[in-house]
C-alpha cells in the first residue's frame, strides 16, 4: 500500500512490517516529567505511542500537550480524541493545533460516558461519533477543507485511526461496523485487549471474508495482566472486555508472587498465537501503568528491533 | 407527553417562606396522567404545605385550582380573578405551563412545585421512560424507529459504541442500549444492510444548539 502522510507508523505498515504500539496516559497534573519518562521507556520499541484523551473520562493533562512533549523527546505520538468533551470547532481547532506540531497520528473514539469520571454531573457533547470525526479528518486531510467547506492552509496530514472491539456485542454487527469505519475512511484499528483468542479468530475469520484485510491495519490489542485481582477487575467491571474463566484460572493458579510473570508470558504467548492471524498488521501493546514492561513484551515477542523506515 | 416529577416539599417552602397566601396550581394534561402534578397532586401538595405551616405555627392560606391546561393563555386567564388575591403561586404544571403562568401574570411571584424531566411514556404504573428530546429533525425513518438521540447515552449516530454489553448501555445494566435496540429492530425487519450505511453529520441547530425554537405556521395564523 502506499503511503499517505510522513507517519512512521504508516511507513512501518506499508512496507510490511508487523507494527508496535503503546500507549500511555498523561498525569493528573501539569508535570510533563512523568509522561517524558514513560515515552522515553518504551520509544526504541515502538513505532508510535497513543496519549490517551481523559481515558475514562478522568480529568488529565490534555492529550494534544502530552503528544506534543513526546514529539519534543523525538517520539511519535499517537493522538488520541474523544467525542465526548468537544464540538466540531473544537475538534478541528485541535486537529490544527496538532498537525502544527508534525503530530501524524490520531485516533478517533467516543469516549467513555462521563458516569465513569471523576465529573459525572457534567455535560458531554457528542456533536460528531467516531464515524464522523474519521470523516472530518479525512475531508481536512484529503480535501483540504473544514467542515464548513473552508479551504484550510497547510491541511493536516495524519494517518487516521480508530478503535475496534471485536468482543462488544451485538457480535453480529462488529464486522459491519468495521466496514463502515473503513467507508468512513480509517486506515488503522487498534482493537480492545484481546485475551479470548478464539473469538478474536472467529472475528478475523469475518474480517477476512468481507477482505477488510486488505483495506485497513488491523493492530491486536494487548494487555498483560499485573494480577488475578486485575484479570478478575477486567473480565468483571470493564464494559466491553471478554477475558475467559481460563485465563483467569491461568493467572490466578501461581502464587501471588509469579502473577506479574505469568501476566507477562500470557500476553507474550498471545502475540504469538496472534502472529500467525492473516490479516493481523501488528500489535497495541498496553501496559497500563507498567510501561517498563513493554519492551521485554516487544523483544520476547520477537518484535525487535523495530524496522528503520524512511 | 411531558413527564415531570414531584419537588421535595423542602426545596418548595424555602423560595415562599414569607408567603401570606398561596395557591397551588395544577394542570390537567400530561402531569396528571405522569401523576405529579394533576388535582390530586394538588390536594397532596397543598395539604402537606398546611401541615408543615401548622407545625410551624404560621398562619399561611394554602388553596388549590387546577387548570385544563397552564400552556395555553386561554385558560391561564380563566383564573384571573383568583390569582390577584395571593402572595404567590406554585405551579405543579411542566416547566412550560410554570413559565406561562408567570408570563401571564407578571407582577405575581410563580414557584415550580415539580422537576420537569422529559418527553416520555408510561411503560407501566410508577414508570415513565424518555422517548424524544426533540431535536427538530427526525431521524426515525433511518434508524429502525428507535430514537438514538435519546436512547443512547452518547447520542451516536453510528452507533454503538464498544461499550455495549449484553443489550445493555455501558453506562448502566438497566439502560437498554440504543443501537442493539436499531439493529434488532432493522433485523426484525429485514433491513439490516441499512445498518451499513453511514450516518452523515448531524445539522444541531434545529436542536437545542440553534437556541429557543419557534415552530411557525403563517397559514394558520391568519
Ligand atoms: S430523532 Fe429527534 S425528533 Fe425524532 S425521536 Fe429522536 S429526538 Fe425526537
Ligand atoms: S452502550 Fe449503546 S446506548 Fe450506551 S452509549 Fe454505547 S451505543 Fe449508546
Amino acid at each position: 500500500m502506499i503511503t499517505k502522510t510522513p507517519s512512521k507508523l504508516e511507513k512501518v505498515l506499508a512496507a510490511g512490517h508487523l507494527g508496535v504500539t503503546s500507549e500511555c496516559g498523561p498525569p493528573r497534573g501539569s508535570d510533563p516529567e512523568e509522561i517524558i519518562k514513560k515515552a522515553n521507556l518504551i520509544k526504541n520499541h515502538v513505532d508510535a505511542v497513543n496519549i490517551t484523551d481523559n481515558q475514562t473520562s478522568v480529568t488529565r493533562m490534555c492529550s494534544l500537550a502530552a503528544c506534543i512533549r513526546l514529539k519534543m523527546e523525538g517520539v511519535d505520538a499517537v493522538l488520541q480524541m474523544v467525542t465526548r468533551d468537544r464540538n466540531r470547532i473544537a475538534l478541528q481547532s485541535d486537529i490544527l493545533g496538532a498537525a502544527s506540531f508534525d503530530i501524524y497520528n490520531i485516533l478517533c473514539l467516543s469516549g467513555d460516558h462521563q458516569s465513569f469520571g471523576d465529573c459525572k454531573a457534567g455535560q458531554n457533547v457528542h456533536d460528531l461519533d467516531s464515524m464522523q470525526l474519521i470523516q472530518t479528518i479525512k475531508q481536512m486531510r484529503d480535501e483540504g477543507k473544514f467542515l464548513g467547506g473552508d479551504d484550510i492552509k497547510r491541511p493536516p496530514q495524519m494517518f487516521i485511526g480508530a478503535a475496534a472491539n471485536p468482543f462488544a456485542d451485538p457480535f453480529e454487527i462488529r464486522v459491519p461496523r468495521l466496514a463502515k469505519k473503513i467507508a468512513a475512511g480509517v486506515e488503522f484499528i487498534q482493537t480492545q485487549c484481546i485475551y479470548n483468542l478464539d473469538k478474536f479468530e472467529k472475528w478475523m475469520e469475518l474480517v477476512r471474508d468481507r477482505g477488510l484485510h486488505e483495506q485497513v491495519y488491523i493492530l491486536a490489542g494487548v494487555t498483560p495482566f499485573k494480577s488475578a485481582g486485575m484479570a478478575r477487575y477486567m473480565k468483571n467491571r470493564v464494559p466491553g472486555m471478554d477475558v475467559p474463566d481460563e485465563v483467569v484460572k491461568r493467572i490466578a493458579g501461581v502464587p501471588k508472587e509469579k502473577q506479574a510473570e505469568e501476566g507477562i508470558n500470557i500476553c507474550i504467548e498471545s502475540i504469538q498465537r496472534l502472529k500467525e492471524v492473516e490479516g493481523v498488521k501488528g500489535f497495541h501493546v498496553m501496559a497500563i501503568e507498567w510501561e517498563e514492561k513493554v519492551p521485554e513484551i516487544v523483544e520476547r515477542a520477537g518484535l525487535y528491533p523495530r524496522p528503520v523506515v524512511e | 407527553m411531558i413527564v415531570a416529577d414531584k419537588k421535595p416539599i423542602e426545596e418548595i417552602v424555602q423560595e415562599i417562606e414569607d408567603v401570606k397566601s398561596l395557591l397551588i396550581a395544577g394542570c390537567n394534561e400530561c402531569v396528571t396522567v405522569c401523576e405529579a402534578g394533576g388535582k390530586k397532586e394538588v390536594g397532596i401538595l397543598a395539604s402537606a404545605l398546611r401541615m408543615y405551616y401548622l407545625n410551624k405555627g404560621k398562619d399561611v392560606k394554602v388553596d388549590e385550582v387546577t387548570l385544563e391546561r397552564q400552556c395555553d393563555h386561554e385558560y391561564l386567564e380563566e383564573i384571573r380573578d383568583m390569582v390577584e388575591r395571593y402572595d404567590a403561586i406554585v405551579s405543579i404544571a411542566c416547566g412550560v405551563g410554570i413559565q406561562f403562568v408567570a408570563e401571564q401574570y407578571p407582577k405575581m411571584r410563580v414557584y415550580p412545585g415539580v422537576d420537569t424531566c422529559f418527553m416520555g411514556a408510561t411503560e407501566k404504573r410508577g414508570l415513565w421512560v424518555e422517548r424524544c428530546q426533540g431535536c427538530g429533525q427526525c431521524v426515525l425513518a433511518k434508524t429502525g424507529t428507535v430514537c438514538p438521540i435519546t436512547r443512547c447515552a452518547k447520542r451516536i449516530m453510528n452507533g454503538p459504541c464498544g461499550g455495549s454489553t449484553k443489550g445493555m448501555c455501558e453506562i448502566s445494566q438497566e439502560i437498554e442500549c440504543a443501537w442493539q435496540l436499531i439493529i434488532d429492530r432493522l433485523a426484525a425487519l429485514g433491513r439490516l444492510d441499512e445498518y451499513e450505511k453511514l450516518f452523515p453529520i448531524k445539522d444541531w441547530s434545529t436542536d437545542r444548539a440553534g437556541g429557543p425554537r419557534k415552530v411557525v405556521r403563517e397559514d394558520l395564523q391568519q
